[in-house]
């Protein structure tokens, strides 16, 4: 049983980085439906990691041993969060070795990694995201912390297999007020952490207004695809949270094989049904002046101070 | 363990007395340094092994001061406060030689050497101080060997000016202070022993308690830096030799947090719910304003300046959350906050002081503390570079280094706010919530700010790119810290029971050392969170030799080719191309405008034939703290006024003062007959 468990934990990781490119390119596929063109295939990233990964790296002269490292750091960092987060079956055994504080920390260390090695080369592009994305990183921080508050307030813990667990033993719970204002928050947060319109523009490398592409701008080969995938799996881990803190039906209590397989097909759908929703948002909004985004941002805060103070009320 | 006091007390005073009487410069500094090396080295096993034994010392000798002796008495408290300044202590000490090396004959190396020891005698001793007297006047002396390290620099601008502000704002508090243990000891009684104390202030009125705990507040405030009281210590601490700072950020000011514990919690045992309230609150507001006044900050010991006032805020967030639950009688959640704040500030002493070391070794290679005249020092000081990475990577709280748990445990106290009954109390702590996280987010910016700035990209200046790597003593100093921040990092589950048995007892507080369970985790009471620093540690730590392992054996492309920087087409990078650390923090000043009202000047020089032509731009751009704008300069300037007033009498006729004498001596003797 303990041995199943842990085998479920490495299949979990295997799944996340399988999927995480697959989705990046359904939600570029989508939007290029949602705009009239014909748009790269949704698996599409499959082959850019294998391109990157059979190139030779090219290094700035100006670069130290942190640009090299970093890459592997932010990768590492991000596939540790996919050991906690509850993506088909909860509570997961290695539950107890981190909470949501922890996830969001590793993510935000895999962040100063990218944002250091931004400013390594020297450029004013790497600069300039590097410093973009620390501040809304910063800003964003406190949306995150009282959306945790929020859950925890409700399922009594901010380990996520609890969290997960008590839902799906109390539905009413996930159609309270306090959740769904918190929902609203960090889905808000999602689009801000993960380079999505309006906050960033994935889709482009030369504008002014580009934070993530900035930063990776003097990555190339294998450095490039590490990093490349780290945030694609940062993107399926951000959907994961939405989709099994907010709607966690579908998602195995037990190590059935029925269940597990039920509980694939449900993150699928899931996320499949996420990407959509970002994708219809990304058609339909404009990016936002640089300036603008700590009031979106600002917006999502009290958002989730409501949703802590209604959960807090009505407890 | 009193041989261990006395090795300990021995060991200060051989350094102290041998920098002051040997004659070479480098036996000074040897002496100083193993002096100090000795002194700190005990009072951390003194320190450890009164925590692991859990026995307490007592030790008085009469006949050294008059009405009540010296007392000292070293309780669990103390003690860990007194591994504190061990920890931190015995790496300032070897850093110290290789550091002061270079004031040889620009300062008095017998003074720093004999001052450092005297700082870290009275502040091993201070923890220990049983009564009144003792503790008053340890306090002034540590004050007063820090104001001497502080100008050590003094032909330097700006030091003695720092040093002014230092010795006026500590003595501030030293009155509040005397104030303050003048109403616990009860009034004629005059038993100044804090065991007497302690049952005194059971028999206190209500108000005279609330009153004790304001001056407490205010006084031990004035010393941990506490907005608004923090003015001196921007100022202060950036001047004094880079080691001192490191003791002075680490240590001297947790004096302020260590004293408001031993009264508050200790003495008065607790008090009502807004003594807590009242605590958070300006720990709050203390950790935002420093890390906003830290991100506009160039100067990179002034920078880590405020970033101690920031951690001073954190550290009272964990204490005024732990004051609140305990007037509730939720005594684990209590316990739980106070853990949260020292483990916080042992963390902070040991990577405020790294960080402060690697500024040290900067400014020892390049001769500057400005940011903008840093860059690829990385290349020049690998290893100064590396242990300032680690220090940077701990205070912006990222696992699995200290900074990280200390700051989970306080978010952990803080999530259960709403265990408490009365709902106007209860809704401050998501906002809390939201501000400690704000504050630990903008940490992060500043911090890459901090090292992608000054150690990465192209040198900005001559001095950097002519900058060499700290000699051994300094490199050993900084790297025993860094081990330190990983260990506390990694061994939660053996820090935090401790720190349970260090509570155990004071203001009702009931042993937890069995709550906290031993297994690898830490957990928050009553099963409510728990994580694994060390597993998580472990499991990175096997990520990253993995991922390269599996690229190879998927014959992933292992050819790298160096080449230009990528410059859209043009050819040869300068360092002016690059981004400076005013325009990293850019977009936070265009957020937080509000608070820094920046003021700008820019002046443009056209050439006379076209304005299309431009000779030269010219921009200045200043931000004034709120404190300065609102609080100080209007409190300077009704002084300045009064002193002008003041003047008027003072007409320097010899005569006229020997009148005013006796007409105050005739009018004290008439008061006296009187009452």
């Amino acid at each position: 049983m303990i041995v199943t468990g842990y085998v479920l934990e490495i299949a979990q990781v295997a799944l996340a980085l399988l999927l995480a490119p697959g989705l990046a390119g359904f939600v570029r596929w989508l939007k290029a439906r949602f705009q009239n063109r014909r748009g790269a295939p949704p698996w599409q990233p499959y082959f850019e990691l294998r391109k990157l990964f059979g190139k030779e790296v090219v290094m700035s002269n100006n670069a130290s041993w942190l640009f090299r490292v970093a890459p592997y750091i932010i990768f590492a960092s991000t596939v540790t969060v996919t050991l906690l987060v509850p993506m088909i079956v909860a509570p997961l055994a290695l539950d107890g070795m981190g909470d949501l504080l922890m996830v969001v920390y590793l993510l935000l260390l895999g962040t100063f990694f990218l944002a250091l090695a931004g400013l390594d080369p020297g450029t004013a592009f790497g600069g300039m995201g590097a410093s973009r994305e620390m501040t809304v990183a910063a800003i964003a921080e406190p949306t995150i912390a009282l959306a945790i508050f929020s859950l925890a307030l409700s399922a009594g813990s901010t380990n996520l297999g609890r969290i997960v667990t008590q839902e799906l033993a109390n539905p009413a719970v996930t159609v309270s007020p306090g959740h769904l204002l918190a929902l609203a928050a960090l889905f808000i947060v999602t689009l801000a952490e993960t380079g999505r319109l309006p906050v960033d523009n994935p889709a482009t490398h030369l504008e002014l207004t580009m934070i993530h592409e900035a930063m990776i701008l003097e990555y190339s080969g294998r450095y490039l695809a590490l990093i490349e995938w780290a945030s694609w799996l940062k993107l399926t881990i951000f959907f994961t949270l939405l989709a099994n803190l907010f709607v966690p039906w579908g998602i195995a209590t037990t190590f059935d094989p029925a269940a597990l397989t039920l509980a694939v097909l449900a993150l699928i759908v899931k996320l499949a049904v996420l990407g959509g929703i970002v994708a219809v948002v990304e058609t339909r909004v404009a990016k936002l002046r640089l300036f603008r985004v700590p009031e979106l941002l600002g917006a999502s805060f009290v958002l989730a101070l409501l949703a802590v103070t209604s959960s807090f009320l009505l407890k | 363990m009193t041989w261990l006091l006395v090795v300990m007390i021995a060991g200060y005073g051989i350094g102290a007395v041998g920098a002051l009487t040997l004659g070479r410069s480098l036996f000074v500094r040897a002496a100083a340094t193993s002096g100090a090396i000795i002194g700190a080295g005990a009072a951390f096993i003194l320190g450890s092994a009164n925590l692991l034994s859990g026995q307490t010392l007592t030790i008085q000798i009469s006949d050294i001061l008059p009405i009540t002796g010296f007392a000292l008495r070293l309780d669990g408290l103390g003690a860990f406060f007194l591994v504190v300044i061990g920890l931190l202590g015995v790496p300032v000490a070897l850093y110290s030689f290789g550091y002061s090396a270079a004031y040889e004959g620009r300062y008095s190396l017998r003074l720093i050497g004999a001052m450092l020891n005297g700082l870290l005698l009275t502040l091993s001793l201070q923890v220990m101080a049983d009564n009144a007297l003792t503790f008053l006047l340890l306090w002034e002396t540590m004050s007063l060997s820090a104001y001497w390290l502080v100008v050590t620099e003094h032909d330097q601008p700006g030091t003695l000016q720092a040093g002014g502000w230092y010795i006026a704002m500590t003595h501030i508090g030293f009155a509040a202070l005397v104030a303050m243990f003048l109403l616990l000891s009860g009034g004629d009684a005059m038993s100044t022993s804090f065991a007497a104390m302690r049952a005194n202030a059971l028999t206190l009125a209500p108000l005279a308690r609330d009153a004790v705990f304001l001056l407490a507040l205010f006084g031990f405030g004035s010393k941990a830096g506490v907005v608004p009281l923090h003015v001196w210590l921007p100022m202060a601490h950036p001047v004094a030799p880079s080691h001192v700072s490191a003791l002075m950020s680490g240590v001297v000011i947790k004096m302020g947090i260590y004293g408001l514990l031993r009264v508050t919690l200790d003495l008065l045992g607790g008090g009502p719910a807004w003594w807590g309230a009242l605590v958070l609150a300006v720990g709050t507001v203390t950790a935002l304003l420093g890390v906003l006044y830290a991100l506009m900050e160039h100067d990179l010991k002034r920078l880590l300046a405020f970033h101690s006032v920031e951690n001073i805020g954190i550290i009272l967030i964990g204490i005024g959350a732990g004051l609140i639950f305990r007037s509730y009688g939720l005594m684990a959640l209590a316990t739980l906050g106070f853990i949260g704040g020292l483990y916080h500030t042992i963390n902070h002493a040991s990577f405020k002081g790294l960080l402060f070391l690697g500024a040290g070794s900067v400014l020892h290679a390049t001769g500057t503390r400005n940011m903008e005249e840093m860059g690829g020092l990385i290349k020049r000081m690998p290893w100064t570079a590396l242990f300032f990475l680690i220090g940077a990577a701990a205070i912006s709280a990222l696992p699995p280094l200290n900074g990280f748990v200390s700051e989970w445990l306080v978010f952990q106290a803080l999530l259960g706010g709403f265990n408490i009954p009365v709902p106007e109390v209860a809704v401050a702590f998501p906002l809390a919530v939201g501000m400690l996280a704000l504050t630990s987010g903008l940490a992060a910016a500043c911090f890459v700010k901090a090292f992608g700035i000054s150690f990465l990209a192209i040198p900005r200046s001559h001095e950097a790119e002519h900058a060499h790597e700290a000699p051994l003593s300094m490199r050993i100093g900084m790297a025993i810290l860094a081990l330190a921040c990983i260990a506390l990092g990694l061994a939660p589950f053996s820090v935090v029971p401790l720190l349970g048995g260090v509570l155990a007892g004071l203001g009702g507080l009931p042993d937890t050392r069995s709550v906290f369970t031993l297994d690898l985790m830490v957990q928050a009471p009553a099963g409510f969170a728990q994580v694994s620093p060390t597993w998580i540690g472990l499991g990175l730590l096997i990520l990253l030799a993995l991922i390269p392992l599996v690229m190879r054996l998927m014959h992933v492309n292992r050819k790298r080719r160096v080449s230009d920087t990528w410059g859209c087409g043009r050819i040869g990078q300068t360092p002016r191309m690059e981004y400076t650390a005013t325009s990293f923090a850019e977009p936070l000043r265009r957020v937080f405008a509000e608070l820094y009202r920046p003021t700008k000047e820019l002046s443009i020089d056209f050439h006379p034939e076209s304005k299309y032509f431009v000779k030269s731009i010219k921009y200045s751009s200043r931000i004034t703290p709120l404190f300065d704008r609102v609080l100080y300069d209007p409190l300077l300037r009704l002084i300045q006024r009064i002193s002008r007033q003041v003047r008027r009498i003072q007409t320097g006729s010899l005569h006229l003062y020997l009148m005013y004498v006796a007409v105050i001596l005739i009018l004290l003797l008439i008061a006296a007959r009187w009452f």
